[in-house]
């Protein structure tokens, strides 16, 4: 078997042990790749474990822009004897197993179309060093050296990295060069450098920044106004909180006294997390928390508050793989039903799906707006790919000119100069009645905020008529709600077609290299991205030009497209779904051989639940 | 159906500091049972803050579920409340204390949303020592729901349809104390007299001030095999710590027996005269405080009045370090950083 040959395209897997500290020298090797001018997409594929258990880091890259998972693993870079056998098998026929050769590979794991290279990683390690500590650390940091010689990658790029990396630990850079240089010694004096598998630099990079969705969010909150934060620890969310403080810190002291110009309350539970948002937001102060689908479920009864109520509650949910706590370190999209419905009783709740970090940097800050505008939760769907792996972007930006939309609230003033006050009193015609923060005017303005049935002056009323008419009244706010969510993207195929593809988030990049694909099938699809629900008037005209739609998304119940179906009395056969629920990210190569298998005259065989599952892994 | 209460503006009506009349702090009419104990600590509530001369729309009033928690609407009508769910008033004070540190928070709840469904949230808030006032109408049972056995029912006391509750009755101010509050006080809907100083001194406190009202509820537990009854409550509530609270502004007329009678003056220079009954009892020493409540229990007795004050309390935003300002009053200029510093961000990126 001939061995792969590609140049900056290529897909290639880091196989480690929780817990020895290769995700720092993984990221190493992509950021190099990133700083040579070349697209990469790492992903972190980890255990719910602090040490000791398999962990996958996987780089696709790619010269033509593809950002999303590919699917297949060309190079397999495997530390972990545990892990070894599996990852062999996931190697590309022709692809490279690059594996630590301190102990021979089991000869029946040999594959007679895989080249195999060995580098004595441990050995190398206990001759080197004494410390235990650093024979651990040290080994991924020479395996990126080593890669580095194989790959051809720019040595001084790498160097460069390490003395940013660890600026102000002056102490660590030498050492950390001598060890890269150990590696691509090694690997020059033992091995034809590069292989058919290399990189060149390009320049197809820009102004693009590197960074993960979570430390976007909590810049966006920042940026955004948020003053009260209300937390409890939840992976994959965790990161989002410790962005906020790690940037508010530096950036939220009042120059005068040293005070903070915010609060972060680690809360008890998620019931309390969002009860202290609810309080902080009907104050008048802006405020959010970051959970994921168990803080979801938790949070429901107050998120149903909240919507009754219109208190504006800002919530980001970074989703991960459920049921119950399921695969808590893996990723899905599968807390859309039970987000956009959160809560007992008639409840839709606002949601924003963003697909990259420069979005949720974007959407963070606009939650706030949207929340207080609307008045009414706005739950940002993040998720555990978007918001923990490292994601190339397009740079954030902050139109100074742009001012904070704080929604229908009445000053002293105004109050004073009306007539009659009424909380829930739809004034505007519009769903969206005004508001008084407590403590506004010594006479007027007062109510008691609740989660019973209110008449329009917000007095307690069990008139079933009254009930109705705010019920209704919420309803026509969420019409208004469609013209302030951020509206879909459409992207078009070269030639006429009435086949399309709808998805949102993370499965953007897939999807879009999906459908590239499927033109060289012959298949040409039009493309929607949904960035939020409420859908606007523009999807459901989409929908209702095509004959069929496959809805993309990772989860096994077709959520999105239940939602799609129940909003606009869709029937099953218009749409189609594509799925992918192992807890990675969906791939393109599932994604183009899901739409074959149902595109009449590709592929009989209906789809199947078990064989999504079995192709996600690709 | 809610109804305003009538206003009649009577001239001749005492005024405080700020010219308002009790009127000004009364609510809705009540929808509670007639002789619901509820209804006398609104009305102590009521007193308190006219006789404190606070304006009322610089109070907050924030309640739970239940009939107790029903009961922010009865008074202070010109206050903003939030009748928020179950168990979870606690958060959502806490929320809005963070967003707003220039109100007073006046929160209310019952045995049954706090003592079980809202007890996590209890022990926290107490735990981070936010600046408010928490009141407990505590009735033994839950009186919305038609009178279950609350938490706090005591072992072997009967409401009238339940049979002797088997289980121990949680102490909420032993257990406060132990989760370190810094304001704890028990009184009687029945004693105004001890009440209206007692809800006072807890809003001048900074910092948590417990206040568990011993509350009956006329329709479920009132009966003679409740010891959450009237008489019974009378007959054996021995006071601990007497308050006298003299604001600011007063001339301080009362004067007790040397020796027993402590003055404390609070952190905006308002008094408290605490007038000691309870021999065994220190309330500037939590030990003493907790032992007491302790003896009294085993006694069959209920300790009421002050129980324990730290005077030299720090209260949640103190602990924080946030902003003198309220965080509701900052500005977009104050809040966010601007493009250029994202400009750097964005470097580091790269
Ligand atoms: C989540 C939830 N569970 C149950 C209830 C029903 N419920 C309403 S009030 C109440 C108990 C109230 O008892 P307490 O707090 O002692 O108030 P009281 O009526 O005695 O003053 C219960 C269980 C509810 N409102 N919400
Ligand atoms: S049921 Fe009991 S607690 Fe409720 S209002 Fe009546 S007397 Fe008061
Ligand atoms: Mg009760």
């Amino acid at each position: 078997m001939k061995p792969l040959e590609a140049v900056n395209d290529f897909v290639i897997k880091f196989a480690n042990v929780n817990g020895t500290g290769s995700a720092s020298a993984n990221h190493l090797f992509a950021k190099a790749l990133f700083r040579m001018g070349l697209p990469v997409c790492p992903k972190n594929i980890f255990p719910s474990n602090i040490q000791g258990m398999p962990t996958w880091y996987e780089v696709r890259v790619s010269e033509e822009g593809y950002l999303g998972r590919r699917g297949g693993v060309d190079i397999m870079l495997s530390v972990n004897p545990q892990s070894m056998p599996s990852d062999i098998q996931e190697v590309e026929p022709g692809g490279y197993f690059i594996y630590d050769n301190t102990k021979p590979l089991d000869r029946h794991l040999v594959r007679d179309d895989v080249t195999t290279i060995g580098l004595p990683l441990t050995q190398i390690c206990s001759d080197q060093y004494k410390e235990p500590q650093q024979r651990k650390l040290f080994k991924n940091v020479i395996y990126v050296g080593a890669l580095a010689a194989l790959l051809d990658i720019d040595f001084a790029v790498l160097t460069a990295l390490v003395s940013d990396q660890f600026k102000g630990k002056e102490k660590l850079v030498l050492p950390n060069i001598h060890a890269l240089e150990l590696g691509h010694q090694y690997a020059q004096a033992n091995f034809e450098c590069p292989i058919g598998i290399r990189v060149t630099r390009s320049d197809k990079v820009g102004d693009k920044i590197m960074l993960d969705g979570n430390t976007a969010l909590g810049l966006g909150a920042l940026y955004g106004g948020a003053s009260v934060v209300a937390w409890y620890p939840l992976t994959p969310s965790t990161s989002v909180i410790d962005s906020f403080e790690r940037y508010a810190k530096r950036l939220r002291i009042d120059p005068g006294t040293g005070k903070k110009n915010y609060a972060i309350i680690q809360a008890e539970d998620e019931l309390a997390a969002i009860g202290m948002v609810v309080g902080a937001s009907w104050n008048g102060a802006r405020s959010f928390t970051a959970t994921s689908g168990p803080g979801i479920s938790l949070m429901s009864e107050i998120i149903g508050l909240a919507y009754y109520a219109e208190v504006p509650t800002v919530v980001f949910d970074v989703q991960r793989a459920g049921p119950s706590t399921g695969m808590p370190t893996r990723t899905q999209q599968s807390d859309i039903l039970s987000a956009a419905y959160a809560s007992h009783g008639d409840t839709k709740q606002v949601l924003l799906f963003p697909s990259t970090p420069k979005e949720c940097f974007d959407f963070g800050a606009l939650s706030f707006d949207l929340a207080e505008r609307l008045q009414t939760p706005v739950i940002l769907m993040a998720d555990l790919d978007l918001g923990m792996n490292d994601n190339m972007s397009e740079p954030l930006h902050w139109d100074d000119e742009r001012e904070f939309d704080r929604g229908k609230v009445l000053n002293a003033q105004q109050l004073e100069d009306m007539t009659q006050f009424g909380r829930y009193l739809d004034v505007d015609g519009d769903g969206i009645c005004y508001r008084t923060y407590p403590g506004t005017h010594p006479e007027k303005g007062a109510f008691v905020t609740r989660g019973t049935s209110r008449d329009e002056y917000a007095a307690y009323t069990e008139k079933g008529e009254e009930y109705e008419k705010c019920m209704l009244r919420l309803m026509a706010k969420w019409e208004t709600i469609k013209e302030y969510v951020p509206g879909p993207e459409v992207f078009l195929a070269s030639q006429k077609t009435d086949t399309a593809v709808l998805f949102f988030g993370t499965s953007e990049e897939s999807s879009r290299e999906a459908v590239d694909y499927l033109v060289e099938d012959g298949i040409y699809l039009n493309a929607m991205r949904v960035r939020a629900f409420p859908f606007d008037k523009e999807v459901e005209e989409f929908l209702h030009s095509h004959e069929r739609v496959f809805v993309i998304e990772q989860n096994r119940d077709a959520q999105l497209r239940t939602l799609l179906m129940a909003e606009f009395e869709l029937g099953p056969d218009k749409l189609k779904s594509v799925l992918c629920f192992d807890g990675t990210p969906i791939s393109a190569r599932n994604i183009r051989k899901q739409i074959l298998q149902q595109i009449p005259g590709h592929n009989i065989t209906p789809l199947r639940p078990e064989q999504a599952a079995d192709d996600a892994g690709e | 159906m809610t109804y305003q209460v009538p206003k009649f503006r009577n001239p001749s009506l005492p005024r405080n500091a700020l010219g308002y009349t009790k009127a000004d702090y009364e609510g809705s009419i009540s929808s509670l049972c007639a002789g619901c104990g509820h209804d006398s600590i609104s009305a102590c509530i009521i007193r308190a803050c006219h006789e404190l001369s606070i304006a009322p729309h610089k109070i907050a009033k924030l309640s739970g579920i239940g009939c107790s928690s029903k009961s922010p609407a009865y008074f202070l009508g010109k206050s903003h409340g939030f009748n928020s769910v179950h168990g979870r008033m606690p958060s959502v004070v806490t929320g809005a204390a963070m967003a707003n540190r220039d109100l007073i928070y006046l929160g209310v709840s019952g045995d049954g949303d706090t003592a079980s469904i809202g007890m996590g949230q209890f022990i926290h808030v107490i735990r981070r020592n936010l600046n408010m006032v928490y009141v407990v109408m505590n009735n033994g049972c839950y009186g919305l729901t038609k009178g279950q056995d609350s938490a706090t029912a005591d072992q072997g006391s009967a409401s009238k349809k339940n049979d002797p509750n088997p289980f121990n009755g949680i102490d909420l101010p032993a257990l406060a104390l132990q989760s370190g509050a810094t304001f704890v006080a028990r009184s009687f809907s029945g004693d105004k007299e001890q009440l209206i100083p007692l809800i006072k001194a807890g809003m001048t406190h900074r910092g948590f001030a417990l206040i568990d009202v011993v509350s009956p509820c006329v329709t479920f537990n009132n009966n003679e095999t409740s010891t959450k009854n009237y008489d019974y409550v009378r007959e054996h509530a021995r006071a601990g710590g007497i308050v006298d609270f003299v604001p600011m502004r007063d001339e301080i007329t009362t004067r007790y027996q040397p020796g027993s009678t402590y003055e404390v003056t609070l952190h905006d220079g308002s008094v408290v005269h605490l007038h000691k009954v309870a021999e065994s009892l220190d309330p500037f020493d939590r030990m003493s405080a907790m032992a007491a409540l302790d003896e009294h229990r085993r006694n069959e007795e209920i300790l009421t009045g002050l129980i324990y004050m730290d005077m030299d309390s720090t209260e949640l935003h103190e602990v924080l370090g946030t902003s003198q300002r309220p965080l509701n009053q900052l500005s977009a200029a104050d809040l966010c950083p601007g493009d250029k510093v994202l400009h750097n961000i964005n470097a580091s990126l790269r």
